[in-house]
């Protein structure tokens, strides 16, 4: 069966995915009268080559990085999370709740408070569709697709009724207290003496708080007994149960740590950049992590490296649709067409791989 | 609350049920195959946008519907490679062509028509009118009439060609699946595919057919939002029915004719909300 090393299969088959996607979206740039290599050009331009650039690809990753770890999270117990919209949603009703209603001395303490906050949240709307699912059988791909229009449901009713400032025709929370504000790129720039670098990009220290999460990802799925049992249920729902691993515990903890990590993602977009809770804050970042996960093929370093990827391409079709006529959806195409090569059409992606390498290996 | 009230909520669910009644008896067929369907959304969406966009360029609405029907199976096609040739994950797949059609209709109706992600509206014409049968009361003149012909002009009459298409299609689904060969055919595929196969039957060509039969229903589901319910094609304008539709056939147990209850239930329910917050705030 093993045909192709292991290197190839991690490293070929996404990549080959993922110049399939790019080749056809070069296609769909064409066709709708614009060219390919000056809309690359552009996307390298606004993001790569300008410093404030690499603050938007950051603060985007961040995101990314959060839901992508959610759903491999999922994925190594076979459990596929798709409401980390809904998830990062209540993530951010926790976030705004820790910064609006507690008194922090200090950013550092409140980053820590405001995550607790998230990942509470976020678990607790992650929990429920897992106990459905564990104890009731019902599907979690529904639920959870059906938890994210109750979530939106639950952040309108509390934006435009309780957390609403008095007089404020804003579906927004009040702003939150200065001491809550996270310092961003620029700050710590401006701290290092490097003046004039990250202008008024959005990136801030909590992407420190997704690079520990990968970490701490990698070292949960891959070196502590929980995560043994979770790629156990994973693998082989009766095998696992037969050695004694307890499917209902392990489905509930598994979920409630996807959605805990989607929560997370909140405490990047509120309290870092918006600085306040406002309505559709997630912008579609929890159906990017399927991407992401897919493409990461659900490792913490491939997550990190498909989220820089993807921060690439947001940031990179901000720009297009600043300066062509390409619309932003581009984006989802794209993300579509990523799902759809590593994760459904694998089996096409990787016959003519492997049969590159039996050729080379027959001589 | 009146009775005229009564037959006007029940005349606006069964308008709001129907893309929700294709598209649940289109998942219907395909799980009854084995092949789970979460992008039936996906496909409603391509339809709603392909439909009115044909539909506006010709000025036909059976062009454009055909079209409509077109864009769904060819993104049935898609699921069906990716699930039922290359084995792929069917859930992957499905969630995939949500976005495709997410992402797609935006890109294309902008770069055709320029209006931010809208077609222009439709024309008569271009859209399916409402069919008014012989002796219907019109409803100026509703308030006064008696409660059988309430009944008959309001509820039964003045709906489009495709509310009585798919009130149809439950009976003809139910006929289908439990009274013919192929029915039956069907129903073994996605119960026990491999006493199928050793029977001689292909299970790769009956679950193609299962998902293209999919793929026209939920066809008709788009087509119907965006050339009947309203004029022109939106963003998202499928909202989120494909996923309520999966909703309903499981509550259906995976039957027609409980599909059909389920539908309505669930979107005369929201009827009735609607109906009632309007009442309390244009109320004395």
């Amino acid at each position: 069966m093993d045909v192709m090393p292991k290197w190839a299969d991690v490293v070929l088959v996404p990549l080959f995915s993922l110049l399939l996607a790019a080749f056809l979206s070069a296609l769909l740039i064409l066709a709708i009268g614009e060219s390919p290599s000056e809309a690359l050009s552009l996307m390298v331009q606004g993001t790569l080559l300008r410093s404030a650039g690499w603050g938007y690809m950051l603060y985007y990753t961040t995101n990314f990085i959060f839901t992508g770890l959610a759903v491999s999270v999922a994925f190594h117990a076979s459990l596929f999370n798709i409401g980390g919209e809904g998830q990062a949603m209540m993530g951010g009703l926790g976030v705004s709740l820790v910064c609006l209603f507690i008194p922090w001395p200090h950013w550092s303490l409140a980053i820590v408070g405001a995550s607790v906050g998230a990942a509470v949240f976020g678990m607790i709307w992650a929990g429920l569709p897992a106990y459905l699912q564990a104890k009731r059988g019902s599907h979690i791909v529904i639920t959870t697709i059906m938890f994210n229009f109750i979530a939106a449901g639950v952040l309108n009713f509390f934006l435009v009724g309780a957390l609403k400032p008095k007089g404020s025709m804003d579906p927004a929370t009040a702003n939150f207290p200065a001491s809550t504000h996270l310092p961003t790129f620029e700050d710590m720039a401006q701290l290092l003496g490097f003046e004039k670098m990250f202008r008024s990009a959005p990136a801030n220290v909590s992407f420190f708080i997704a690079l520990l999460a990968c970490v701490a990802v990698w070292y949960l799925i891959w070196r502590s007994p929980l995560g043994y049992e979770i790629r156990a249920l994973g693998k082989s729902g009766p095998a696992a149960r037969y050695a004694g691993v307890g499917s209902v515990k392990i489905i509930m903890i598994t979920m409630m740590i996807s959605g805990a990590l989607c929560g997370l993602m909140a405490v990047n977009t509120t309290q870092g950049e918006s600085e306040r809770l406002i309505l559709n804050f997630t912008e579609g970042a929890g159906f990017i992590g399927i991407a992401v996960a897919l493409m990461g093929r659900s490792h913490p370093l491939g997550v990190l490296l498909a989220a820089l990827l993807f921060g690439f391409l947001y940031q990179g079709g901000a720009e297009l649709a600043l300066w062509t006529k390409i619309p932003r959806e581009l984006i989802i195409v794209i993300q579509a067409l990523v799902i759809l090569f590593t994760g459904a059409l694998t089996m096409m992606v990787r016959a003519p791989l492997e049969r590159l390498f039996l050729m080379a290996w027959r001589g | 609350m009146d009775f005229l009230t009564l037959v006007q909520v029940l005349d606006s669910s069964l308008r709001l049920a129907t893309p929700l009644l294709l598209a649940c008896l289109a998942g219907l067929f395909s799980e009854r195959a084995g092949i789970f369907d979460i992008g039936l959304e996906g496909k409603i969406l391509a339809a709603a946008f392909v439909s009115a966009a044909i539909a506006y360029i010709t000025g036909s609405v059976w062009v454009g519907l055909l079209a409509g029907i077109g864009a769904s199976v060819m993104l049935s096609a898609i699921h069906g490679l990716a699930s039922i040739t290359l084995r792929g994950d069917q859930i992957i797949s499905g969630v995939a062509i949500n976005f495709l059609a997410a992402g797609l209709t935006v890109v294309i109706a902008q770069a055709w028509f320029g209006q931010g992600g809208r077609t222009p509206p439709l024309q008569s014409g271009g859209r399916f009118e409402p069919i008014n049968f012989p002796g219907a009361v019109p409803s100026k003149e509703m308030a006064d009439a008696g409660p059988l012909i309430q009944l008959y002009s309001e509820l039964l009459s003045g709906h489009s060609l495709l509310v009585y298409f798919a009130l149809l299609m439950v009976p003809l689904s139910w006929f289908v699946l439990y009274k013919t060969r192929f029915g039956l055919r069907l129903r073994a595929v996605g119960e026990n595919p491999a006493a199928v196969d050793t029977a001689g039957i292909s299970v790769i060509g009956m679950r193609y057919a299962a998902v293209i039969i999919c793929g026209i229903l939920c066809g008709i589901a788009g087509a119907y939002l965006a050339t009947a319910l309203q004029a022109n094609f939106t963003k998202d304008m499928s909202a989120g029915r494909g996923f309520i539709a999966l909703a309903a056939l499981i509550f259906a147990k995976w039957r027609p004719w409980y599909a059909l209850v389920a539908c309505c239930l669930a979107f005369s329910s929201q009827s009735i909300i609607a109906f009632k917050i309007s009442y309390y705030q244009l109320g004395p």
